[in-house]
């Protein structure tokens, strides 16, 4: 079996312990949570961090609470949160939650792991042999990006659920160093660099995720992969829209995940969905927008122009489903 | 047997014999045997799709702390292959390597994360070649060229046959039809990554555990490569976790570890990894196809000529053998009066292909089913019944000369057509949802072994002893098939007992009969024959023995529920081990063996012993879709199949067999590639699998399977234990040619190549928009130099069998 590389293991008790050795160690040192993205990447050698912090023993991650707005722990389980009552509101994460991966995964993943999740690339998520033989690649080890061989960033993708839907509930998240704690919004979270696609320093660890009140708003998310039971996202659609009473858009936020390197706000949604109603017409002209920002490229499962076929009916469906349509059947399909 | 027709143990629903261990995790497959001293064993493999081996320097790797020893192509002079025609492997690369993956060299240390660590210090010098990535390419691109031996450039095999003059057949047909096809190459994906344990006994013979479908083949190449006698060498096939013809193959790991533990006096285990799994691959060989069919306007077939295309791999595997059967078992289905076929396998720089379910029959099987939907519509016909109308005959001869002997394919389609409502549903469901059907057929065993030899094919031996226990042996190997259960269930049944009575040693060549092994579908068939054979010997005996004791003749013994009883007087019996201790008291240890030799084969032309076996399968198979015109989205909502097994020896056993068959069979129709990245010639010559993981490559989950409705139809078989033929197989046929025919019906658009991707169905759709064809597959057919082929009259035509110069005129 493929094996994982030496490291030390250290199991701090409290964050301001874990705070302590990651500014230590420095780069060499990893936060190590549920370990279901991080392991595997380190059997393929993509990552090989001398030191391990392993924030399991940690009190005050996993907790969870609610008044005008919600704050989860980062190392809330995805099984947890997908099945946590106060989340009927948060349509569109408990969704992504429920959709990541597979239900023995979700038992160990972390919604802090899911947000930081490494990006993806069909030439990356190889193993050390594997990329030796192409003589690896801008990511790791090499000089080219083989999905665009012209391309000088690294186009690794994304890849996961929450992201979007909590960018389209308008979530910070708190990074906590030695120096303090600073708050970030998440769409500020994310570079659009496959290589360096987070503004957390080494030293940080992302400990807390607040979203805003949702009183009034309807979210949702939308993932297209190959499998219902496991794949990745090859497309992520998160939609929330807040409407009054007469069904008048008051406010929408719609963002793309697995469509580049992060996650991110689709401002022209808002504005063709704003002040309308979320009519046939309008949700055909949001859709269209919203889809000629997924420019998909050939680093990960299926045809990258049927990817970007689908991408118009994906975003439909989801604005669909907000408006109040049973789409149970199609949802099954995916 | 047809004089008793109530069975106690065959044709129930019965739990498998070896089901409770596998279910609590008893059952020991090859990693998970440990043995005291035992160390672990990694291989270096290829980095170049194409390259030669300049030098390699494994003095730092010998240095490694931990490390006891390094291997190379230099320790293994005598190569192997699974075909004694095509022996170009060894076991580790000695001059040239020739796709990414092929073995160079091994560690061996005390674990494995020291032996991976160590072939990194292995350095091997390579001078990279240019590297043939595909069929086209191997066409195009003689030079350089992957083995000296081919037919020609590389081009590993032509072979053509022609039975009848085809194109006088297709002249004289009302609508000759010509399509092009592509299938797509897969792996067998078994959850049991390979893996196996070799150490010297104590005797000094060397023994090697592994996940092998084939311990007799390996047996006898094993003492080859490593210059032992036979008999100093044991094989034990562990169970395999799934082979599927992924494990019919010699691999390179079995011999590294042989030589390793002989080398060391210690025991040496291997488990690939995943990765590596797909390297070894010997899978699905991706094939296009050419096939001209001529019909009569009242659906029948005048004649057919098929082309093939192979894409083999680096090395010859069973290639011979595969590139045949892209050819030898269409005419076994419909009546073709006269058929010609030429097939073509290529060489090329991936992981060879081989035998996967089905072996070589699957991709020609599409291309036929698939032209007959076509058939069917331009003769304003139903599918179903163009096929009834088709139908081979029981006890004929094929076109190409091989016996058929029962055959229950009108009772399959008619079994389909009816439980799926086909005849309210075909050209009838709203747009967007579809029904197809099709067909298939398969042999029970090949009748040939891959070495020449006049020996029998199976061999089992019985014991019994006076506690009544039976012990049977055979070298048949459980590959979650459920051989063994198989062999319990028959012995069980002529005995009397239950198949809790009946103790099976399987697949050691220490102790069993040689038995060819787990592929061709032949173990019930053949291993089933030889039981009852060798169970029969004993029960003669039994009876002999019990009917002196009750005091009548052996014509009025009968066996039954554990007794021994008289017939005329129930309440006069022996317990089974009664009639045991009576046997040996009267005749001394107790034991007989018996073996199965099939039936001589009609087909005397060279090449006529790929093909022939002692009983045919046969399939129908409806598929139900619903596609998403906007999405290109195919969900199958349910599939009805019908097969005819001759006689279920064990209903849960064989309905989970045509349910496994319909499982792999979608992922093949829907999604799966065992597809390749070339990287721009420019800047690289990589040529390196796309996805060679569990995550990445993609195969259905248990949430994407639908219902599936099975129906076994019974139509024994004379040459068939109790009448029994295969199921492991021939249910996998009909389903992706039936999935692409259900499309059709769907949406009215044709993907003539598997697998059907949502990306094919929105192209399609697209181009039928435009008004150009609504298809996608080939475009065209490479030019492929095939030779003259055989000529070979058809049994109708006369002849006996042998091919003849075109010229002559028999009658």
């Amino acid at each position: 079996m493929m094996r994982l590389p030496d490291f030390e293991l250290r199991r701090p008790r409290t964050l301001a312990e874990a705070a302590t050795i990651l500014a230590g160690e420095g780069p060499a040192a990893r936060p190590l949570a549920g370990g279901t993205d991080l392991l595997p990447n380190m059997k393929r050698r993509q990552q090989t961090p001398r030191v391990l912090v392993a924030l399991g023993e940690i009190p005050g991650l996993r907790t969870f609470t609610n008044g005008a707005a919600l704050a989860i722990g980062a190392g809330t389980t995805l099984a947890a949160l997908a099945a946590d009552t106060r989340m009927a509101q948060y349509g569109a994460l408990a969704q992504a939650a429920a959709r990541v991966a597979s239900p023995q995964l979700r038992n160990q993943a972390t919604l802090g792991g899911n947000l930081c999740l490494d990006t993806r690339c069909s030439y990356y998520d190889q193993s050390e042999p594997w990329r030796r033989a192409i003589g690896c690649c801008l990511k790791k080890d090499g000089d080219t990006c083989w999905v665009a061989t012209a391309s000088r960033r690294c186009v690794a993708v994304s890849s996961s659920d929450c992201a979007p839907a909590l960018v389209a509930l308008g979530a910070r998240v708190r990074l906590v160093s030695r120096e303090g704690t600073r708050e970030v919004a998440l769409e500020d979270f994310y570079r659009d660099d496959g290589m360096d696609h987070l503004v957390k320093r080494p030293d940080e660890i992302l400990s807390a995720v607040d979203v805003p009140d949702a009183q009034g708003w309807r979210s949702t998310y939308w993932k297209l992969r190959r499998r219902g039971a496991i794949d990745f996202p090859v497309l992520g659609v998160a939609a929330a829209v807040k409407r009054d009473t007469a069904g008048t858009i008051e406010a929408a936020r719609v963002a793309l995940g697995a469509a580049g390197s992060r996650p991110f706000l689709v401002p022209q949604a808002s504005e063709a969905l704003i002040g309308r109603t979320l009519d046939d017409a309008t949700i055909a002209a949001t859709a269209r927008r919203v889809a000629a920002r997924a420019k998909p490229v050939d680093n990960t499962d299926f045809e990258t122009r049927w990817r970007k076929d689908v991408a118009t009916q994906l975003v439909s469906y989801a604005l669909r489903e907000l408006r109040g349509e049973d789409l149970g059947a199609i949802r099954r399909r995916f | 047997m047809t004089a008793r027709e109530r069975y106690s143990v065959i044709g129930k629903a019965r739990r498998r014999v070896d089901g409770r261990a596998k279910v609590l995790g008893q059952t020991r497959f090859a990693d998970d045997l440990t043995l005291p001293r035992m160390v672990h064993a990694k291989l270096l493999r290829s980095p170049h799709p194409h390259a030669e081996i300049v030098r390699v320097d494994t003095s730092r790797a010998a240095a490694w702390p931990g490390v006891l020893l390094v291997l190379t192509g230099a320790d293994f002079p005598i190569g192997y292959g699974i075909l004694p025609v095509t022996p170009d492997e060894y076991p580790l690369a000695r001059e040239r390597v020739r796709y990414v993956g092929d073995p160079v060299a091994a560690v061996v240390a005390r674990d494995e994360r020291t032996a991976e660590a160590a072939l990194a210090a292995i350095e091997v010098e390579y001078r990279p070649l240019r590297t043939i990535a595909d069929a086209a390419d191997a066409l195009a691109h003689p030079e350089p060229r992957l083995h000296a031996y081919s037919e020609q450039g590389n081009i590993h095999r032509l072979q053509a046959l022609e039975f009848g003059d085809v194109e006088e057949a297709l002249a004289g047909a009302d609508r000759v039809f010509e399509d092009l096809y592509f299938y797509q190459g897969s792996t067998h994906l078994p959850i049991e990554q390979h893996a196996a344990l070799a150490a010297l006994e104590p005797d000094g013979r060397l023994a090697l555990w592994s996940s092998t479908q084939v311990p007799h083949y390996l047996h006898r190449m094993m003492a080859r490569v490593l210059g032992r006698p036979a008999a100093r060498v044991r094989i034990v096939a562990c169970p395999n976790g799934g082979g599927f013809g992924g494990k019919t193959d010699l691999c390179n790991h079995e011999f590294v570890v042989a030589r390793a533990a002989e080398r060391l006096g210690r025991p040496v285990k291997i488990c690939l990894t995943r990765e590596e799994v797909f390297y070894m691959h010997r899978g699905r060989h991706p094939v296009t196809m050419r096939l001209r069919t001529g019909v009569t306007q009242d659906g029948r077939i005048t004649g057919m000529h098929l082309q093939t295309l192979l894409d083999g791999g680096a090395y010859a595997s069973y290639g011979v053998a595969s590139v045949f059967y892209t050819g030898a078992l269409q005419a076994m289905t419909y009546e073709i009066p006269r058929y010609k076929w030429e097939g073509c396998r290529t060489f090329t720089n991936k992981p060879p292909c081989g035998p996967k379910r089905g072996h070589g029959t699957p991709q020609p099987r599409f291309a036929q089913e698939v032209q007959l939907d076509r058939i069917a519509e331009a003769l304003e016909k139903d599918p179903a019944e163009l096929r009834l109308g088709i139908v081979a005959k029981p006890g004929s001869l094929s076109t190409n000369w091989f016996r058929i002997g029962s055959i229950g394919l009108a009772e399959c389609i008619d079994e389909v057509v009816t439980r799926s409502g086909w005849r309210g549903k075909h050209r009838r469901l709203p747009q967007g949802r579809g029904v197809g059907i099709a067909c298939g057929s398969y042999m029970s065993g090949v009748s040939h072994p891959i070495y020449r030899n006049a020996m029998p094919l199976s061999g089992v031996q019985i014991l019994l002893d006076r506690s009544g226990q039976v012990t049977v042996f055979s070298g048949a190997t459980e590959v979650g098939q459920g051989s063994d259960d198989v062999l319990a269930a028959l012995v069980a049944e002529v005995l009397g007992i239950g198949t809790d009575d009946v103790r099976c040693v399987t697949g050691d060549t220490a102790l069993t009969p040689v038995d060819l092994g787990s592929y061709s579908s032949r173990v019930t068939l053949m291993m089933g024959n030889a039981a009852i054979a060798a169970a029969e010997r004993v029960r003669g005996q039994l009876a002999e023995a019990a009917a002196a004791k009750l005091e009548t003749t052996t014509e009025a013994i009968v066996f039954a529920e554990g007794r021994v009883f008289r017939t005329d007087d129930p309440a006069r019996a022996l317990a089974f081990h009664e009639a045991v201790i009576a046997a040996e008291e009267r005749f001394g240890t107790l034991g007989a063996v018996g073996s199965y030799t099939p039936p001589p084969h009609t087909a005397l032309y060279k090449g006529g012993g790929i093909g022939p076996s002692p009983a045919y399968s046969y399939t129908a198979c409806v598929v139900e879709v619903a596609v998403d015109e906007a999405t290109g989205w195919v969900s199958v909502e349910k599939v009805w199949i019908a097969h005819d097994i001759g006689r279920t020896l064990n209903r849960t056993l064989a309905e989970g067999q045509v349910i496994g068959s319909v499982y792999m069979a979608l992922g093949e129709a829907l999604m799966e590639e065992q597809a390749f990245r070339r990287l721009p010639p420019k800047l690289s010559d990589a040529l390196v699998h796309r996805a060679p993981s569990m995550l990445d490559y993609k195969s259905p989950t248990a949430l994407d399977m639908p219902e599936v409705d099975v129906v076994l139809v019974e139509d024994p078989d004379p040459n068939g234990p109790f009448g029994a033929k295969e199921v492991g197989q021939g249910p996998l046929l009909p389903v992706m040619p039936a999935l692409a025919n259900a499309v059709y019906d769907a949406i009215g658009v044709r993907i003539d190549e598997v697998p059907v991707t949502p990306g094919k169905i929105l192209r399609a759709l697209e181009r039928k928009a435009r008004g150009e064809p609504a298809r996608v597959g080939p475009e065209h057919f490479p030019d492929v130099p095939y030779p003259e082929p055989l000529f070979v009259p058809p049994p109708w035509e006369g002849g006996d069998g042998r091919e003849i110069r075109r010229e002559v005129k028999l009658r």
